[in-house]
């Protein structure tokens, strides 16, 4: 069995852990590129959404490698993520291609679901299986943590190119390990080396908050790097979620001790009270969390035509409205480019920066004209 | 005489102005892009050598997608995006704005002003129906001259309606219209009201449209458009005057606050004469496979940028010629 897997931002460090642990030999595929992109493109129906091609496109990648069975996760809802596992298999029968699918649907009614499904693919006995779990937690927590600096880290840096080097090297060498003493190393020596290149007192640094579908957040190829593109703007970012906090939630039943999303959940009333599948709910709890807490804007990334996060979009105004704090959609598709993208982030952050300023000392702007 | 320029180097076309210390538009070009940007710009500022006879260039600023671009060749002291720009112009040129719509070729944008800086805006890069190219299709298959465009609809007695979802529908539409024997003034007033709607949903949802609203962009030469706002929003619609240059002259003005007390990177006229070449390539050092974007000035390369990691931006450019 030569197991692959969707690439979402870290989750390969992760899945390699996990599924070597289970005793299956991994293929991993190719990181996304324009090339995964346009494969994808070319097989799946115009209409499916961004994330359904950019994983078909990880999946013929790595069949191209060798690659004979896929795990994916499921979705529940009325989104479209719950017929992904059925659409990318028969799309991918139909190019002939003979691969086994086995999706993991969140284990919103019951755990023994997804226990059944990690069975089917268990070739290892169980001290090496619990030590992949152990180890594919420890590593994606790990790279959680990196990243959220990396976030922190970005608009304070003194050589930004060089720290998304370091944090890069970090990532590789953390797949590479299989001990977890390793991993807390790696975590220790990069951070240090990171701190190095942090300014504090950098200025005029503004607080933008990331919302809404999972992957469209997560994955940075599918967003256009967004994160990168607003560090380099001098804007520190977070995230409604991290892969982390998203396994337990959704795999794990919330077991382990870690933020969790449920409490912030209970937020997104008045404005919607109803589960509308997706994360439309979290968008529009997070942003309300993220306005409390004074964050200077927010931007909701969701991949076009995505119903859950069109239905957000339509409650963020009032949000707005509460609150004060100006919110920026933005929609991907495979036709997206950066240089449009760019132009918006700017002007976003423009506006942010001279509404912070007029609120001090009178706007440069203004007085300029 | 002293001037600062402003360029806003678009994909379809380039706009160059030069305006005065006391903000008068001295002189402004309008340049077809033509997929040359940079053949484009030198070729504009011969023009304004010419015509102002070899002012002095105290500042420069550019905006459009080729913004970038255009400041590493001629030495920009501010690089903006087109929305910030054409707000400081809006600002400017109609006091108290609360509401710019701008429509150009490509692209259309709006802009809530609020205490003149922008409090909300939203950029639709990618419905042709609702930018100029749209009205410049359908005049072309009705055979009339986009200039006429205006006053004919203005004629109209009863415009038809016409589906602007999409440009295609929008085409469908219209012929059957045709067919039925709709004259062609209440088509051509129904395709400004359709370009209107499909504006107005896409870019104006949930937002509150105040007066005074500015009206500027290429489209805002065509007089059946602006008055299918008036009739959509029950507002007045105000063309600034140099509607079709507000980016070039918000730059303009950005690059006159930003070297107030400093010296201009203008690189001189005589680099119209320089040759420069723009080229690209997909790196392979990694998965990321950024393409790379390089500009050389006589075979020099003298600029990068596209890459994820900073390993070709950073690379010394001085002496690397392009293969
Ligand atoms: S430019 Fe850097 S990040 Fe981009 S593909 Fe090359 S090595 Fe990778």
């Amino acid at each position: 069995m030569k197991v692959t897997y969707p690439h979402m931002g870290n989750l390969y460090l992760a899945a390699n852990a996990l599924l070597e642990g289970l005793g299956c030999e991994v293929i991993m595929p190719p990181f996304c590129s324009k090339k995964t992109l346009s494969l994808g493109t070319k097989y799946a129906p115009e209409s499916a959404c961004l994330p359904l091609k950019i994983n078909l496109g990880n999946y013929l990648e790595a069949i191209e490698k060798g690659a004979d069975t896929i795990v994916m996760i499921g979705g529940v809802g009325p989104c479209r993520i719950g017929f992904y596992g059925q659409t990318q298999s028969d799309i991918l029968n139909d190019l002939g291609k003979n691969i086994k699918m086995v999706v993991i649907e969140p284990p919103d009614v019951s755990f023994k679901e997804v226990w059944q499904k990690i069975m089917e693919l268990k070739n290892a006995s169980w001290v090496k299986v619990i030590k992949g779990v152990h180890l594919a937690w420890e590593k994606i927590y790990s790279a959680d943590r990196l990243e959220k600096y990396m976030e922190w880290l970005r608009p304070r840096a003194i050589k930004q190119d060089e720290a998304e080097k370091i944090y890069n090297e970090a990532l590789i060498l953390l797949d590479k390990t299989k001990n977890i003493r390793q991993v807390k190393n790696i975590v220790k020596n990069t951070l240090h080396k990171l701190e190095e290149l942090a300014d504090y007192q950098a200025e005029n640094i503004i607080k933008i908050g990331i919302v809404g579908e999972v992957y469209t957040v997560i994955e940075q190829y599918a967003n256009l790097q967004l994160e990168r593109q607003l560090g380099k703007l001098g804007v520190e970012v977070e995230r409604s979620i991290y892969l982390s906090e998203w396994i337990n939630d959704h795999l794990l039943s919330g077991i382990l001790p870690i933020k969790s999303s449920k409490k912030i959940d209970q937020l997104a009333s008045p404005f919607l009270n109803h589960f509308i599948g997706g994360h439309g709910k979290q968008t529009i709890s997070h942003s309300v969390d993220f306005a409390r807490r004074g964050f200077d804007g927010i931007i909701q990334v969701g991949p076009l035509t995505c119903m859950p996060e069109i239905v957000a979009e339509s409650i963020l105004p009032a949000i707005n409205e509460t609150y004060g704090v100006p919110i920026m959609t933005i929609f991907v598709d495979e036709q997206s480019g950066e240089a449009g993208l760019n132009t918006r982030l700017e002007a976003f952050t423009d506006m942010i920066k001279y509404k912070k300023d007029l609120n001090f000392k009178g706007c440069e702007l203004c007085q300029s004209i | 005489m002293s001037v600062y320029l402003g360029i806003d180097v678009g994909s379809v076309s380039t706009n160059i102005v030069a305006m005065s210390e006391d903000d008068k538009i001295l002189q402004k070009i309008y340049l077809r892009t033509k997929g040359q940007p940079i053949q484009t710009l030198l070729e504009g500022l011969k023009l304004i050598k010419e015509k102002l006879h070899n002012p002095e260039v105290k500042g420069v600023g550019t905006t459009g997608s080729g913004r970038q671009l255009a400041a590493v060749i001629i030495g920009g002291d501010v690089v903006k995006n087109e929305i910030t720009a054409h707000a400081v112009a809006a600002a400017k040129m109609v006091p108290g704005v609360k509401t710019v719509i701008e429509i150009g070729g490509q692209d259309s944008k709006i802009i809530i002003m609020k205490n003149g800086i922008v409090n909300d805006f939203a950029m639709n890069t990618v419905c042709a129906a609702g930018t100029g190219s749209f009205l410049d299709q359908q005049a072309s298959r009705l055979n009339i001259r986009i200039d006429d465009f205006g006053s004919i609809a203005l004629k109209a007695k009863n415009p038809v309606r016409i589906a602007g979802r999409c440009t295609v529908f929008a085409e469908s539409d219209m012929i059957h219209k045709q067919q039925m024997g709709h004259s062609l003034e209440d088509i051509l007033a129904g395709l400004c009201e359709a370009l209107v709607r499909n504006y107005l949903s896409n870019l104006g949802k949930g937002k509150s449209l105040l007066e005074p609203v500015a009206f500027q962009g290429g489209v805002a030469a065509n007089i059946g458009i602006k008055h299918a706002f008036e009739k959509a929003l029950s507002l007045n619609v105000i063309v600034p005057p140099n509607f079709d240059v507000m980016g070039a002259i918000g730059v303009a003005y950005l690059a006159k606050s930003a070297v107030q007390n400093g010296k201009s990177k203008f690189k001189g006229f005589d680099i119209s004469e320089a040759q420069f070449q723009a080229s690209s390539f997909e790196c392979s050092n990694c998965s990321n496979a950024c393409e790379v974007v390089q500009i050389a000035k006589d075979k020099k390369i003298i600029a990068r940028w596209g890459d994820r990691c900073g390993r070709w931006t950073a690379l010394d450019k001085t002496d690397k010629m392009i293969g």
